[in-house]
Order: C-alpha cells, then structure tokens, then sequence
C-alpha cells in the first residue's frame, strides 16, 4: 500500500476517502479535517480560549492535541465518574497526557465534590448508568467553562458517534433531538458554547491518530456502556460501512446540509419550550426552581455506595 | 506470534508469517473496526507479519455519546 500523497509506505488505509496515507500525510490529513469542521461550522476563532471536555479516552485526547497543534488555546477538564479502577484508570491517561505536554489539565470528582458516582446514581435512580453520566458531565462542563471564562466547550464526538445518535433519532423520528443534531450549538441563556471539531473523523482515524502521535488512551471499554443502543447502532453502520464505504459521511454530513433546517423549522426556539430560569441551588439554567444535576445530588445522598465488583476492566 | 486481544483481553499463539488482512478474515474481526498495531506501530492490511512479532488487534469502537 502506497500513500496517495507522497507513493511512501502507507500505515493506515482509509476506504471512505478511497486512500492511503503514510504517517506524516495521515496526520496533515486529522489536521485538515479539523481545521475545515472548524471553519466551515464557525466553531472558533484563533482567539479564543476553548475547554476541552478529555476522558482519557482516544477521541478526546487525540482532540486535544489536534486543537494545541492547530494552535488553538485549549485547556483540558477531566471528571472522576467513580466507575471503579476504570475511571481511576482514565483519569490517569488525561494526567499523563497533559503532564507530557506541559498543559493545563482542570479536574473534578464526583464522589469527592458531589457526594455520588455512576455505578451509585444508576441505581439510585433506576435508570441506564449512561443517563446520569451524561447529565453530569453536560452539567460540569458547563459550569467549569462558565467559571473558567472560556468560549466554548469541546467534545470530542467523531463521525461514528454522531451518524450513530443520528440514525437512533431517526429511528425514533425524535424531531426536537434531529433539531439540535448540529456540530456546534452556540451559547445562549447561561449555556456555553458546544463545538464537535471531530465530526469528520471516524474513530478508527482517531485511535490511529493517537497511535501514530504516541498517545496513551484507555483502550478498555467503559464496563457500564456495554451493549448499550449506541454501541448497536454503530455496529449496524459499520455493517453498511464495509459494503458501501462513504455512507457514514453521506449519512451524516448530507443530514446537516439538506435536512437539519428543516427539523429546526418546527421546533421550539430556545425559552418558548419552558421558561429557562436559574437553579435555586447552583445558578445554573433550568425550566425548573431545582436543575436536573442538584436533584441527581439530592437523590445520591442518602443511597449506600454501589460496588462494581468484578467487571469485565477488573478481570483484564 | 503472539497476538493480543481486547474485550476481553486474551492472548492466543498465531502461526507466521500471514497478512494482516488474513489474519483479521482467520480471525472473524471487521477489518474497519480495529487497528493491527505490531510492536507498538500500526500496520496496512498487506503488511505480513513474522512469527516472532508481537501484535495488537485493537478495538476502535467506543460506547459513549
């Protein structure tokens, strides 16, 4: 296999773009893609100060470093989920990381300044562990890019992630959902901005990517995730993928030039779904006297910690 | 060679040399799904690898959203 822009020994092929690139090209071509996502959805200005949203996952580190090599002023906050020697794990390759690069990493802790974890509000709440993770990650993130005075928040979604959430909302023809599916919703009523720079990078390019730059991640998967919707549409994708490469893409991108508006059309602006308020516990906005974050914390309180035990990550 | 898997991760002695498509195909794992990473660097699918390799087959896929 011969790279399509310099005929060197290609490392990596990539079928959607009917090419192969060697090291170098591979990376120019992660940059590429970024720095287009980012202009052509208006997601930052080389001014601005951006906090990106870092798991210790691949997507979000590889965004990162793509954003600091871009040159992007980007700073890194990590929360510790509580999921047993998985999150400890996690949190450990976003230190490192950040430490190897000299930058700046913001970290918080669900069990030490919140008084829950996961595995703990799963159960509390009788709802999917994915549930509560979400809302607390969308509800500290907000904040410590509030607090912080940063832009914008960046998420390290890809194209895989976000062709997944798009084909189960189209399942379901969630209409407010495939209104709001955009690479960049803008700040509004106490929300900051949210960017996706990675929305033209499937996943495989991003665990290459972090490969090729020596890049440390959490390979494991999240021992509460398994076999959830998400991972059962992304494997339906990538069955139609492999017979027809390009479709993700087309699926994705054609959704946003031709078919998002349409959506947005008949949904509720912003306020006219319920008048947005300010938390009485925390300031941060709500349609409710109490936001859906302080209740998770109210309702954690009092329950009795819940232990993994052994977990697929325990038994590696 | 040894070959490394994840999810769960195991370990099983592969006979060399073979491609790395061939051994994905032997393996039954979705060549777009995974990385092939042979002493620590990534692999084409022509690539073949020695019997006294140490390879990765590296899952891609990841839950969150």
């Amino acid at each position: 296999m011969k790279c399509r822009a310099c005929r060197g020994p290609a490392v990596i092929d990539l079928p959607a773009h009917n090419a192969n690139f060697c090291v170098e090209h591979f990376l120019a071509f992660c940059r590429d893609q970024v720095s287009k996502a980012i202009t052509k959805h208006e997601m930052l200005r080389p001014d601005e100060r951006v906090l990106v949203a870092v798991s210790g996952g691949k997507d979000s580190l590889a965004l990162w470093d793509l954003l600091v090599d871009l040159g992007y002023q980007a700073d890194g906050f990590v929360i510790g989920l509580g999921i047993g020697e998985y999150s400890d794990a996690s949190t450990g390759f976003a230190r490192a990381y950040a430490e190897q690069r000299g930058l700046t990493l913001l970290e918080t802790s669900l069990r030490d300044d919140h008084g829950f974890d996961i595995p703990t509000a799963a159960k509390a709440t009788r709802r999917v562990p994915c549930s509560a993770c979400g809302l607390s990650k969308r509800h500290l993130f907000d904040r410590a890019a509030l607090d912080g005075g940063y832009d914008a928040v960046a998420t390290g979604h890809n194209l895989d992630d976000e062709a997944a959430v798009l084909f189960g909302n189209t399942l379901r023809w969630s209409t407010e959902y495939l209104a709001r599916q955009r690479p960049v919703l803008p700040a509004r009523d106490g929300f900051p901005r949210k960017i996706k720079p990675l929305i033209r990078l499937g996943e495989r390019e991003m665990a290459a990517y972090c490969v090729l730059r020596g890049i440390d991640y959490i390979v494991e998967e999240c021992p509460m995730a398994a076999g959830n919707k998400h991972l059962r549409y992304k494997e339906a994708l990538n069955a139609i993928e492999a017979e027809s490469p390009g479709s993700k893409h087309a699926f994705y991108h054609e959704f946003l030039a031709r078919a998002v508006d349409r959506f947005a059309d008949g949904a509720p602006a912003a306020g006219e779904d319920g008048h947005l308020g300010a938390c009485e516990r925390c300031g941060a906005p709500s349609t409710n006297e109490v936001c859906a974050f302080c209740l998770l914390v109210e309702r954690t309180a009092s329950a009795v910690p819940v232990s993994l035990g052994e977990t697929r990550w325990a038994r590696r | 060679m040894k070959v490394l898997l994840r999810n769960p991760r195991r370990e099983l002695e592969v006979e060399g040399p073979v491609r790395v498509d061939t051994l994905l195909q032997r393996l039954e794992i979705d060549r777009g799904s995974v990385l092939v990473i042979r002493n620590r660097e990534l692999v084409p699918g022509d690539a073949e690898l020695a019997d006294d390799d140490e390879v990765e087959v590296r899952p891609v896929i990841s839950g969150g959203a």
